[in-house]
């Protein structure tokens, strides 16, 4: 992967300067590469990492993993009913997996019951759906890399040799 | 009781030094460009081998010479990757970093009054170690020649008392290192005189602008060089203190004879994570190289745009910048750096005498670190002007 890529990945805050510093390139040359992998949706977004567990004054939100088995349908097999569900807002993530189920979503919502809700109500009745496993998440140690923590103090010495 | 410390003892390091990191050690908040290790936690997988020959009961002594099977791991390693050839036997030797194995191989070889060749500045160990061991330090001055020793230099240092040269490349404290071209001219000296070389090689997975090579791969070196490398700073395992030593039977096994007596073996929770690192650590190894890159270009480019001139290094993590043009000795400049921009360094006289010019600036620390150090420092340079 180009480097430019993978301090973004780490760092999205990184400036075009000092990528071009740490890679003894040019700074315009640096912003052209960005704004290239922008326009070709290399680069989608970039976000910022929340421990929710440490936001005050929220309503904490409950989280789900769906396993969904569905009926692949003809031409365009699971990517059309894929689309129908990762389509709802409340689906944060959807992956294609192999083994028994077909499809694992990420479910958000405020409460257990909205998310019951939804599987019920909106998930379920899809008509290439056949059938659905959903498991609350009770609690996030790490997600996408990073360790779900405080940061960790300097347990270095100062000074040494 | 007076005088009950020796002098050899009594005259080691300078004591500004002492002082100085006394002061550091006692403030708090303070950035560290001072450290001589990596800012990375030894990677998960080897602490988790250690955690687990724990569990599993490994708590007692090993053979002096190391586990059998960390000295072949070792054998494997070298061979695949520079060609060297070294016996598990009889050849390698598993110390407690490569501190221990320099003052080994320093007691093993020296007779009263024999010379120890070092080019200088250079890591703190070296000359003390000679002189305890009853040897004579000869330093050789690199600063003329952009920190990197010649052949020139070296064989005017060379005198009938002269016995060994001692090699630190890539170096501590000036990240310089060496091309084959270079040591191959080295070599030649070296074998002219039949001198034996040490060569701590201890930064050499941290060499980025071109490869490494090791002293014994040159052709005839083999036999008269002790090549010293360890796990410290390729996969971060400072604090567990593994090295090791390999060359000629007769010396590894008088190096060992007086390992057997002062340190027993190296703690073998410490060797079983030590065979893990190279079983399956190369790719952190790699990551944590490209990351120290990084850093490399973005503290050099921002030194020298402070006028804080250094010589380019090409591999460890040190950058030797030039204080001079701040009227400052280096640890003056350290000491208030220090106090009004609390960041800390090291004065370049910790590595030699004559380096008032020069502080030791380390770049193991995460970027944002690095990023507010600079920053500090042009603050304190446009004050102190």
């Amino acid at each position: 992967m180009d480097e430019i890529l993978e301090i973004l990945e780490k760092d999205a805050r990184a400036t075009a300067d000092d990528i071009a510093r740490m890679l003894k390139k040019k700074t315009q040359n640096v912003k052209d590469t960005i704004k290239k992998y922008e326009k070709e949706g290399v680069i989608l977004r970039y976000k910022t990492v929340i421990n929710r567990e440490l936001v005050k004054n929220t309503k904490s939100e409950v989280r789900a993993l769906i396993e969904v088995n569905i009926m692949p349908q003809k031409d365009v097999g699971f990517d059309k009913v894929a689309e129908r569900i990762y389509s709802f807002p409340e689906v944060t993530s959807c992956y294609l997996i192999s083994g028994t189920y077909d499809l694992l979503l990420i479910v958000e919502g405020k409460d257990l019951h909205t998310v019951s809700r939804f599987v019920a109500e909106k998930l379920s009745p899809l008509e290439n759906v056949r059938g659905t496993s959903t498991h609350f998440l009770l609690k996030k140690y790490k997600e996408d890399g990073v360790i779900l923590r405080h940061k960790e103090e300097n347990k270095r010495v100062a000074i040494s040799y | 009781m007076r005088n009950i410390i020796s002098a050899k003892v009594q005259n080691m390091q300078p004591s500004g030094i002492r002082a100085f990191f006394d002061l550091v050690l006692g403030m708090k908040e303070v950035i560290s460009l001072g450290v001589g290790e990596p800012d990375f936690v030894t990677p998960w997988q080897i602490r988790e081998a250690g955690i687990y020959s724990l569990e599993e009961g490994f708590t007692s002594y090993t053979s002096n010479k190391g586990l059998y099977k960390l000295r072949l791991s070792i054998s494997h390693y070298l061979k695949n990757r520079h060609g060297l050839e070294y016996s598990p036997e009889d050849e390698i030797l598993i110390t407690v970093g490569v501190s221990e194995a320099f003052d080994l191989v320093l007691r093993s070889i020296i007779e009263p009054q024999d010379k120890i060749l070092i080019p200088s500045p250079n890591y703190v160990s070296y000359g003390a170690l000679t002189e305890l061991a009853g040897g004579e330090p000869v330093y050789i001055d690199t600063k003329k020649d952009s920190f990197k020793l010649t052949p020139k230099a070296l064989e005017k240092h060379i005198d009938k008392k002269t016995k060994a040269l001692i090699l630190n490349y890539p170096t501590n404290p000036t990240g310089v290192s060496y091309t084959r071209r270079e040591l191959s001219e080295l070599n030649k000296v070296v074998l002219k005189h039949k001198l034996l070389c040490v060569s701590d090689e201890i930064y050499e997975d941290l060499t980025y602008d071109f490869a490494h090579t090791p002293f014994p791969s040159l052709p005839g070196a083999r036999e008269n060089t002790v090549y010293l490398n360890g796990f410290s700073k390729s996969y971060a395992m400072t604090g567990w203190r593994v090295g090791y030593a390999c060359g000629p039977k007769e010396i590894i096994s008088a190096m060992t004879k007086i390992h057997q007596y002062t340190i027993m073996c190296v703690s073998i929770t410490s060797q079983m994570a030590a065979c893990e690192a190279l079983a399956g650590g190369r790719a952190s190894v790699e990551e944590m190289k490209r990351e120290y890159k990084r850093r490399r270009e973005f503290m050099i480019g921002g030194l020298n745009k402070l006028g804080l001139e250094c010589a380019n290094p090409q591999g460890a993590f040190y950058a030797f910048a030039s204080v001079k043009k701040t009227g400052f000795d280096s640890l003056e400049f350290a000491k208030r750096l220090l106090k009004e921009q609390k960041v800390a360094v090291v004065p370049g006289t910790a590595f030699g005498g004559s380096y008032k010019d020069y502080v030791r600036i380390s770049y193991a620390s995460s970027f944002d670190n690095l990023k507010e150090a600079l920053n500090r420092i042009a603050v304190f340079l446009k004050k102190g002007r």
